[in-house]
């Protein structure tokens, strides 16, 4: 067996794909080669890390020192003087908010104040080789439950651990596996719901292509406690590379016996397929999504009667989330009492949150249930870039509301964030500061669940698309003041009566933002003045007098011709011509022109 | 039309070998009502022979090599067909093969999915229809998709919008003049790190600002024109 003296792990998550890391890892790989130094030194392409915002990230080890932002012409360095000479490269380690050196991973806040369940694996292993899964006790609960435990004491295992579902509607994961265990019919299917269609929700992506193992390990056990044996991942479309990590991943499990017939020489039977997507958001709703598998529209139909009873093919069926799965394993094997003591009392466990938006460190982070919302976002998310103020922070994606300053100190978890009007759901955590304007966000979520409502139900169909109107109006000044009541009764009726998820969330934003930023609503329909200063046509473009030196760059530039003026003479802008376009505040060279 | 030649003159050996040949169907009138037959022969080989130019035409005027290239594809999509007929739930994976084989799914290529897995043609036109990722028109060589997700969107995707659509003069979900691009807004892409985000085909570009689009496009542009 080789050893290394050191391990080179390189993020290998889509974000970091994006930012280059493959041309970083061929560049290491050379570099080590012609020192011949590649049988000391170990190169390991992993999943994602979870600190997007810095990639390329390189982690050393066993130093764990961690380097950001990393170009493929900074390889030699690191090379030369940190994996030859044990020098790490200063200009390449992280900084903190007050420009301080933190060369080690498990120094950083974002990393250390994480508890990582679902993500064990995801940045520490190579996602496309099985052993190293293995090795970190992969596969060891699959054998345990296989040879030790009945199905009803995998349900029990389950329940005890108080685990919910993070999908987003937090039912608990015990209970579903009992009741499709207790369902009758003579075939039954284990689903993994992977079509993360939350905007801003990327933590399914980074289990998907980081730790693949941990979803098929999970969906065995699931079948064997059900009964079934056979299994779908419905991954969306936009997803290629987790397509292809789970595909290579289910390859690899059936080589190694994890997968197929009699695995370990138990006679259990299970495997599974992937099924990809086409670009349906409602096909995350469990009922479109099975109609979805069975080749149809992704149209949701009327619960119950329930999955569990009658899913894919009329047959029992087991739906859960990724995430979900990825903390059956750890479950099986520390015990449910280790899990029950993570987390608050109703909440247990870990949830995965995806940190986007204006925030310093976007990304992912593990942390336990019950952490509050000012730790997430400052202790591990670094705050607002820019010196902003913090304004909202959106939760649940567009079936969500949005929590403000004044629930920084709330505890996340399932039955808090639904008692203030917001929900958990996926885990998306959109944070917006002073510039976002409120209205603007609701539309854009209406116009969002407006486009992908599958129009099977009036209320959805019919009831978004006239709150979307509404919303539109208001946001261009033509807003009247029975809107925000219509808006209101809207609302509760589509809440009331459509069909599925979609529809019955769909409002959310409207309302949670008409909650806490009722003054942005008023300040549109009766001033007719956005306060961020968004909604271009509630906004205009004013020359400022004291400033302008009247060189006419400004009406040169203006599509519109709403620009007059004489040389030398302060210009003056045409607000009835005007399109709003901005060209002439970006050209001026004095930064005579302003938005009002 | 050649076959005239052999009704004019009446030589039905010929025409027969020529019908089966050139894969007309063939319906045969128990009366040998000469006229019938030459009636019934003209209208169905009609139909054939325009749907074979149109075909031909229409694949002519996409690949430059010639006819071969389109045989392939339609042999192709013929494998796959077989492969999964009978299998429950495999219309919509034979639908994400056969756009990646043609790039989009034109009329004949849904009939032919409708026919070879059994499935009513309705049916098949409901399926695509519904999904935003299956597309019924031709595309451009790359495909641009800008994210608008929350977090891009917080972070200026519109302006990236707008800036690819004036570069290119183009809408959404329109090609451009010289079918080198065609523009979509995706949902989510799952790289809001990078925000704001656009693909090109499978290569992913983030923490974007509308100045850098014309030097992302220009790539493209001067890798076609070698």
């Amino acid at each position: 067996m080789e050893s290394y003296r050191k391990q080179v792990l390189v993020c290998g998550g889509a974000g970091c794909i994006s930012s280059g890391c493959k041309e970083i890892q061929r560049s290491l790989i050379s570099e080590l080669q012609s020192r011949h130094l590649d049988n000391e030194i170990k190169i390991v392409e992993t999943g994602c890390i979870g600190s997007c915002d810095l990639g390329p990230v390189i982690v050393v080890y066993p130093e764990g020192v961690f380097y950001e932002r990393v170009k493929p012409q900074d390889v030699k360095a690191i090379v030369e003087e940190h994996l030859a000479k044990g020098q790490p490269v200063e200009h390449l380690l992280h900084k903190d908010n007050a420009g301080k050196t933190v060369a080690h991973y498990q120094d950083i806040p974002f990393f250390n104040k994480q508890v990582r369940i679902a993500l064990r694996n995801v940045g520490a292993i190579n996602p496309e080789v099985i052993e190293d899964y293995v090795a970190r006790d992969g596969y060891a609960a699959l054998k345990k439950v296989l040879t030790s435990y009945q199905p009803a004491e995998v349900v029990d295992i389950v329940k005890r651990s108080g685990l919910r579902g993070r999908g987003g509607a937090g039912f608990p994961t015990g209970l579903k596996w009992e009741l499709t265990m207790k369902a009758t019919g003579d075939a039954k299917y284990v689903v993994c719901n992977a079509d993360e269609g939350d905007p801003g929700a990327f933590m399914d992506r980074s289990v998907l292509e980081g730790d693949p193992h941990a979803v098929i390990e999970a969906m065995a056990i699931a079948g064997y406690t059900i009964g079934s044996n056979q299994g779908y991942v419905y991954v969306r479309a936009e997803y290629p590379l987790a397509v292809q990590r789970l595909g290579h991943a289910i390859i690899k499990a059936r080589e190694y016996g994890a997968l197929g017939k009699n695995i370990f020489n138990t006679g259990f039977d299970f495997d599974m397929e992937i099924r990809v997507g086409a670009g349906a958001f409602v096909c995350g709703e469990e009922t479109a999504l099975i109609a979805s598998i069975e080749g149809k529209r992704g149209e949701p139909s009327p619960k119950p009667p329930f999955p569990a009873v009658k899913g894919v093919w009329g047959k029992p069926t087991l739906i859960n989330n990724v995430e979900t799965y990825a903390n059956i394993a750890p479950i099986i094997l520390k015990g449910p009492e280790w899990f029950a003591s993570i987390g608050t009392e109703k909440s247990k466990g870990t949830k995965v949150f995806a940190m986007a938006g204006k925030i310093n460190n976007t990304g992912l982070v593990e942390v336990p249930m019950g952490t509050t919302l000012r730790e997430i976002i400052f202790d591990l998310g670094g705050g607002i870039p820019h010196g902003k103020k913090f304004k909202s922070a959106q939760t649940g994606g567009p079936s969500g509301g949005c929590l403000t300053n004044e629930h920084l100190d709330l505890s996340m978890d399932y039955d808090s964030l639904v008692s203030v009007g917001a929900m958990m759901g996926s885990g998306g955590l959109i944070v917006m500061d002073e510039d976002t304007c409120m209205v603007d966000v609701a539309r854009y979520f209406l116009d969002f669940t407006q486009d992908e409502s599958c129009g099977k139900c009036t209320p959805c169909r019919i009831g978004t698309k006239r709150m979307l109107e509404i919303l539109t109006r208001i946001t261009e000044g033509k807003g009247v003041p029975s809107d925000l009541d219509d808006l209101e009764t809207l609302a509760k009726h589509i809440k009331n009566t459509a069909l599925c998820g979609l529809g019955q969330t769909a409002p959310n934003p409207v309302l949670s933002t008409m909650k806490y930023f009722r003054d942005e609503y008023e300040a549109h329909i009766f001033d007719k003045r956005c306060p961020a200063g968004v909604c271009k046509a509630l906004l205009s473009y004013k020359v400022k007098p004291d400033l302008c030196r009247g060189c006419s760059i400004c009406a040169k530039n203006c599509p519109a011709s709403a620009i007059t003026g004489e040389p030398k003479k302060a210009h003056v802008i045409n607000s009835q011509k005007c399109v709003k376009c901005g060209a002439c505040m970006q050209k001026c060279p004095f930064k005579a022109i302003a938005l009002s | 039309m050649i076959f005239l030649k052999y009704i004019c003159y009446l030589d039905y050996g010929r025409l027969i070998v020529f019908l089966i040949q050139n894969k007309a169907r063939v319906m045969i009138n128990q009366q040998l009502n000469t006229g019938v037959i030459t009636l019934i022969f003209s209208v169905i080989y009609q139909n054939q022979a325009d749907k074979e130019e149109e075909k031909l035409a229409e694949t002519c005027a996409r690949c430059s090599c010639g006819s071969t290239e389109s045989d392939l594809r339609y042999q192709q999509l013929e494998k796959i067909i077989s492969e999964n007929k009978g299998k429950p739930g495999a219309l919509i994976p034979v639908l994400h093969q056969a756009q990646e084989l043609f790039g989009y799914l034109a009329e004949d290529v849904q009939e032919l999915v409708a026919d070879g897995l059994e499935i009513p043609l309705s049916e098949v036109y409901g399926v695509i229809t519904f999904y935003s990722l299956f597309s019924t028109k031709p595309r451009g060589e790359h495909t641009i998709g800008v994210c608008m997700g929350t977090a891009c969107y917080v972070k200026g995707a519109a302006a990236i919008l707008k800036a690819i659509q004036t570069e290119l003069g183009v809408g959404i979900d329109e090609t451009s003049e010289d079918g080198l691009f065609t523009l979509t807004v995706t949902r989510c892409l799952g790289a809001c790190g990078l925000a704001p985000v656009i693909t090109i085909g499978e290569d992913v570009y983030g923490r974007l600002t509308p100045d850098k689009i014309p030097d992302i496009l220009n790539k493209y542009r001067n890798n076609n024109s070698k």
